[in-house]
């Protein structure tokens, strides 16, 4: 195709656009949740983020929730989430959203509360807030972004970075001798009886998508239910500190993380109980 | 109703927390504070407020953090290695702006201390304490009775302010039994301000909670906000007592159960012939810098005295300005000083000048 007729189909499109022949009530699939507010987002191109941000938008769209939701987001990458979405958020200290959250939901039991926080956050600092949070069984619903590394402070080794993993501070790969384990905290918080729902997704594919989606659905349901905590570990990829593009970093992901954090449920309810 | 008790201060606090209206209280056990969480977890009930016994100080001050952020009466309460655990946590809330009770029943520090009283944390209590320019307003109880009506007035003060109040007391404040009037049993609040976080109605816009600026000449906007309200609350809200201060003239200065100490080693002294007064700041922040340089114009020299290594006493300097000499008396890891060796070091230090 020529420059010119570029040019010339562009300005064809901008011509139907301006007359809204393009998009129609009658032919419109897709359109932004009411809960997503119009903010380009800061996260970098191919991130996961954004994706979870828009599931969390569409799941209080269709359950009508706008106006009983708080959110939680904590220091990280997502720490500008209430950027993003259109509902009363408040940002938490590193590590301590699920606390906030908790106070939160003790003050106000008819609303719906959940935090969103990456692993460093979780699984690190925030660890025994995480714990205790789960133990209590508080009616809560977390979401666990996992992306194996420190993103918002440029790459370092996260509690989840995989066991040879380069990052920033294991610049020859993670050696579990010296640095540990990574944590598995999905597989531990499902252990405790105040979790009722905990499960492993992604939102690298369409399949997935939806199984996240229904998995965030799910959480803000049983909260409604007084359930409970409900878990949702979403399995990430950081193009930008895993140095990758966001086509390698989703191939790398599947490979890699999905080998060592297993997607699927680590705990349903019993269909007695449902 | 209000109703006349003998109570020990801690457990005195605890009952004024519920009176007050509290919606919730955060908090993990340390000595000398727990009777407080102790005295709740029995009696809360009453008015349906919360309480939570959280996994450690740090998650209860985040906890706090939280509820605040909904409009409600939220307080915690905690002893000095405690609080140092809080102290970041505080510093977000300073930020933030959010109301709430901060109780500190200070021991002897450093490190773990002992678990006897002491005034240590006066520096973190009114210097900051966690990171960045912020202030608590920060009361000083000197009897039970004070620890009773600062939860009143200190839940008033941070909804005036949307600041964290905070109730500097001591370990034998705490644990001491003395006669209270506790105030009628007010009611819970049920309307919420209008930048509370409780769930966005379509006729407003979203509420956010933060205490995050990434530019820089933002983040400067928040520090002037902040400062302009600080010195609001400086020309507004100072307490302070006097005791036999009109003809005085040699000062005692001393906050909280000091200040009472202080007060028998003043009547000591002026059974001896020497005219001493007591000067007992209330309000640590705001501080009476004003008054105290005013007194320091009609008396020949203060003694300042403190349950610490000297911290007040550098604020009590900065008043004088150099116009008078400030001695300084204090007793630190838990060690109480007597009226007796107050007025000791008294008149080794000023009535042969006097004289
Ligand atoms: S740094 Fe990583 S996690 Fe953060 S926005 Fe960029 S790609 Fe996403």
């Amino acid at each position: 195709m020529s420059e010119k007729t570029l040019v010339n189909e562009e300005q064809h499109f901008e011509e139907m656009i301006a007359e809204e022949s393009i998009c129609t009530t009658d032919n419109l699939v897709y359109e932004k949740p009411d809960t997503l507010l119009d903010t380009p987002m800061h996260y970098c191109p191919g991130c996961g983020h954004g994706v979870a941000h828009r599931l969390i938008a569409e799941v209080i769209d269709e359950l009508g929730i706008q106006e009983d939701t708080i959110g939680v987001a904590p220091v990280g990458c997502s720490v500008f989430a209430y950027n993003y979405l259109n509902i009363d958020m408040t940002e938490a200290a590193h590590g301590r959203a699920s606390a906030v959250a908790t106070a939160i939901k003790r003050v106000l039991p008819d609303k719906y509360v959940f935090s969103y926080q990456g692993d460093g956050d979780l699984a690190a600092i925030g660890t025994a807030e995480t714990i205790h949070t789960c133990n209590r069984g508080e009616n809560l619903l977390i979401i666990f972004i996992n992306n194996g590394i420190y993103g918002m402070t440029g790459g370092q080794m996260a509690p989840t970075t995989l066991p040879g993993m380069k990052s920033t501070t294991s610049p020859f790969g993670r050696d579990v001798a010296t640095m540990g384990n990574p944590l598995k905290i999905t597989e531990l918080v499902a252990q405790l009886p105040g979790v009722y729902y905990c499960t492993r997704t992604a939102v690298n594919n369409a399949g997935n998508v939806r199984r996240a989606k229904k998995a965030i659905q799910k959480g803000f349901e049983y909260q409604k239910l007084n359930k409970g905590l409900s878990f949702v570990e979403i399995v990430s990829n950081c193009p930008s500190n895993w140095k990758m593009t966001p086509l390698a970093s989703n191939k790398w992901m599947e490979e890699n993380m999905f080998a060592f954090y297993p997607l699927g449920d680590l705990k349903v309810p019993n269909d007695k109980e449902k | 109703m209000s109703e006349m008790k003998l109570m020990k201060g801690n457990e005195a606090l605890a009952e004024a927390a519920i009176r007050a209206g509290c919606d919730a209280y955060f908090g993990y056990p340390i000595t000398p504070q727990s009777e407080v969480l102790e005295y709740l977890a029995n009696y809360a009930h009453r008015t349906g407020m919360v309480v939570l016994q959280a996994e450690s100080e740090v998650a209860s001050i985040n906890m706090v953090y939280g509820a605040a952020g909904t409009g409600r009466k939220i307080m915690t309460s905690s002893s000095s290695p405690g609080m140092s655990l809080m102290m970041e946590g505080v510093s977000y809330i300073a930020c933030a702006e959010l109301p709430c009770l901060l109780v500190n029943v200070v021991r002897g520090g450093p490190g773990l201390g002992t678990i006897q009283p002491s005034q240590g944390d006066y520096f973190q209590a009114v210097k900051g304490g966690g990171h960045g320019d912020y202030k608590l307003i920060v009361l000083a109880p000197s009897t039970v009775q004070e620890m009773v009506d600062f939860v009143r007035d200190g839940f008033d003060l941070a909804f005036k302010y949307k600041n964290p109040v905070m109730i500097l007391t001591d370990g034998a404040l705490g644990q001491m039994m003395e006669k209270v009037d506790l105030f009628p049993q007010m009611d819970r609040k049920t309307e919420f301000e209008s930048w509370a976080t409780v769930g966005k109605p379509k006729t407003r816009e979203r509420n956010v909670i933060t205490s995050l600026n990434i530019q820089a000449d933002e983040m400067e906007k928040t520090n002037i906000h902040l400062q302009a309200k600080y010195k609001l609350i400086e020309e507004n809200e100072i307490k302070y007592e006097e005791y036999m201060c009109d003809d005085a003239e040699i000062l005692l200065v001393g906050f909280g159960l000091v200040a009472r100490i202080c007060k028998k080693a003043a009547q000591l002294a002026r059974e001896k012939g020497i005219k001493v007064g007591v000067f007992r700041p209330i309000s640590l922040f705001p501080f009476p810098t004003a008054k105290i340089n005013e007194l320091a114009g009609k008396v020949k020299g203060i003694l300042d005295v403190e349950m610490n290594a000297g911290q007040m006493v550098e604020d009590v300097r900065l008043a004088v300005n150099g116009k008078i000499p400030v001695e300084f008396h204090g007793r630190m890891g838990g060690v109480v000083p007597s009226p007796e060796e107050i007025l000791h070091k008294l008149e080794e230090k000023f009535v042969g000048e006097i004289a």
